[in-house]
């Protein structure tokens, strides 16, 4: 598996620190049903055969933290933004 | 005997290929080791036999087929313990209960320590084995290097200071073990239907009263789902979101080679673990690949850094080629430790998160599942992987790493 980083071009795997589901966000700790969105957010997870996105951590490169659109069920790789762009749409063209 | 001499043509099949039928008391989903140690046990222990394995292939074509048939008891959370302890008591007895030859071996699992506090966290491993009565034996070098002479106690960086021995830990036959339960499920009247996938679940209000599958539709009181590795899938179509997540964990076999590794033994300062196959081969692993996958195959990088634990461990294998290497997908949770409990649907109950140690656990969490199907309440080993633990904070963390799936 290589994964196309925006700075340093395709790389490979060993280079590279998973940081798991992209869509679990840190949820509002003054929201009324913080205890539930919390519980959410840490634990559970959609786990989808197939697309999914999620963060990577360029950790033995340029040290970007990267949005990765990848297939579970292949490891072919979708998409790739910087994770800071904030584009949830890391389409293929990206 | 008599097959030997007639060029072993007079086999005849283990277990009935049986054709869904339309209604059943128990279904359960997933014809692996725990789904059919499931099915056995509901037959012999609580008498229900109008019970049927769905399986989308043929059994124990999934995790059943792919681990590295390591069986221990080496647990030390109060959660954990009596369960794998339990699970190690069956096996003890797997053989004379199935009438089969599952290969169980007694044969030592070592865990080595390379540090001061690794030893201390080794003690008190120990101390909490013995406590809830199982066997643990601490090593230092030189009882180490009487069993095992060959491996790099004087490695520059992790010299090897000694290792908690359990000697009931040991290997089973994986395969042996999935047409063991099968057989004897079956001759009780469990229906073992292969090549029949499952595609829905038939909803009646809150409860689930059956599933669709690629055979038909089933209909059933209560349904299990023993499919670790794909639960997210199904519990996907049942609009369940599980503290799961699915990852790729790569195992390894050489070329046979002479009578070699006696036992079991893990390197404790990577995570490398070694046993030697009856045929001779050497049945080797080490850690999941890191991301979420369900491809059945691993990465690179993941073969080089085993391959580099187990040459820092025992050089002498260094020219031992590589048969085979594959990958089975493992129902990560979120602290390492499995769940056997209820769904917030009525009628479909959960068997999974088994991360990468669900081969050795196979006939408790088949004990225990049907204990669960047959009364509906928890089995005393069992109570502490209830589903809402982690909504109450009540891990069962073994490894201490957190909500990080990958790293359990």
């Amino acid at each position: 598996m290589r994964i196309q980083c925006p700075f340093c071009g395709a790389r490979d795997l060993s280079e590279f620190v998973y940081h798991g589901d992209a869509s679990a966000h840190r949820p509002d700790s003054d929201a009324e049903d913080a205890p539930e969105r919390f519980f959410d957010a840490v634990y559970l997870r959609d786990n989808p055969a197939g697309p999914h996105l999620e963060l990577w951590y360029h950790g033995s490169g340029c040290r970007s933290w990267l949005r990765v659109h990848r297939n579970t069920l292949t490891h072919e790789i979708l998409g790739v933004a910087l994770a800071k762009s904030g584009s949830d749409a890391a389409t293929p063209e990206s | 005997m008599r097959q030997a001499l007639g060029g072993h043509r007079g086999w005849g099949p283990a277990w009935r290929d049986a054709a869904p039928q339309s209604q059943y008391d128990i279904i359960v989903i997933g014809g692996g080791g725990h789904g059919l140690a499931t099915a056995h046990y509901l037959a012999k222990v609580h008498g229900i036999c109008k019970v049927a394995v769905v399986e989308k292939g043929w059994i124990g074509s999934g995790n059943a087929g792919r681990n590295t048939t390591i069986i221990r008891s080496n647990y030390l959370l109060p959660g954990n313990n009596p369960f794998y302890e339990w699970s190690m008591k069956l096996w003890e007895g797997l053989e004379q209960d199935l009438n089969y030859n599952t290969m169980v071996s007694q044969r030592g699992v070592l865990n080595l320590y390379h540090s001061d506090t690794q030893r201390d966290a080794y003690v008190r491993r120990g101390n909490g084995m013995r406590m809830h009565g199982v066997d643990a034996e601490l090593l230092d070098a030189a009882g180490v290097r009487r069993m095992l002479p060959f491996l790099d106690f004087e490695n520059a960086r992790f010299p090897i200071q000694g290792g908690l021995l359990q000697r009931r830990g040991g290997t089973a036959r994986h395969d042996a073990v999935v047409w063991g339960y099968a057989r004897a499920a079956s001759d009780r009247g469990v229906d073992i239907i292969q090549n029949c996938e499952v595609t829905g679940f038939i909803r009646e209000g809150e409860r689930v009263a059956g599933v669709q599958t690629t055979r038909g539709p089933i209909r059933a009181g209560k349904i299990g789902l023993a499919v670790a590795g794909s639960t997210s899938r199904l519990a996907n179509m049942a609009g369940l979101r599980l503290p799961i997540e699915s990852h790729v964990l790569q195992a390894f076999v050489s070329e046979a080679i002479k009578p070699f590794i006696p036992g079991v033994v893990t390197f404790g300062a990577g995570h490398f673990y070694l046993s030697q196959s009856d045929k001779g081969g050497l049945v080797f692993g080490g850690d999941l690949d890191g991301y979420n996958s369900y491809a059945q195959r691993g990465n690179l990088p993941t073969v080089e850094d085993v391959c580099e634990g187990g040459m820092a461990l025992i050089p002498a294998i260094g020219r031992v080629r590589l048969l085979r290497s594959w990958g089975g997908v493992m129902d990560m949770s979120m602290d390492g430790s499995p769940i056997i409990d209820r769904t917030p649907l009525q009628g479909l109950y959960l068997n999974a998160g088994w991360c990468y140690g669900g081969f050795k656990a196979t006939p408790a969490s088949g004990w225990c599942f049907a204990h669960l199907l047959a009364r509906d309440e928890p089995h005393e080993v069992a109570r502490a992987y209830r589903l809402d633990r982690f909504a109450r904070g009540c891990l069962i963390d073994e490894k201490g790493m957190g909500a990080q799936p990958n790293l359990h």
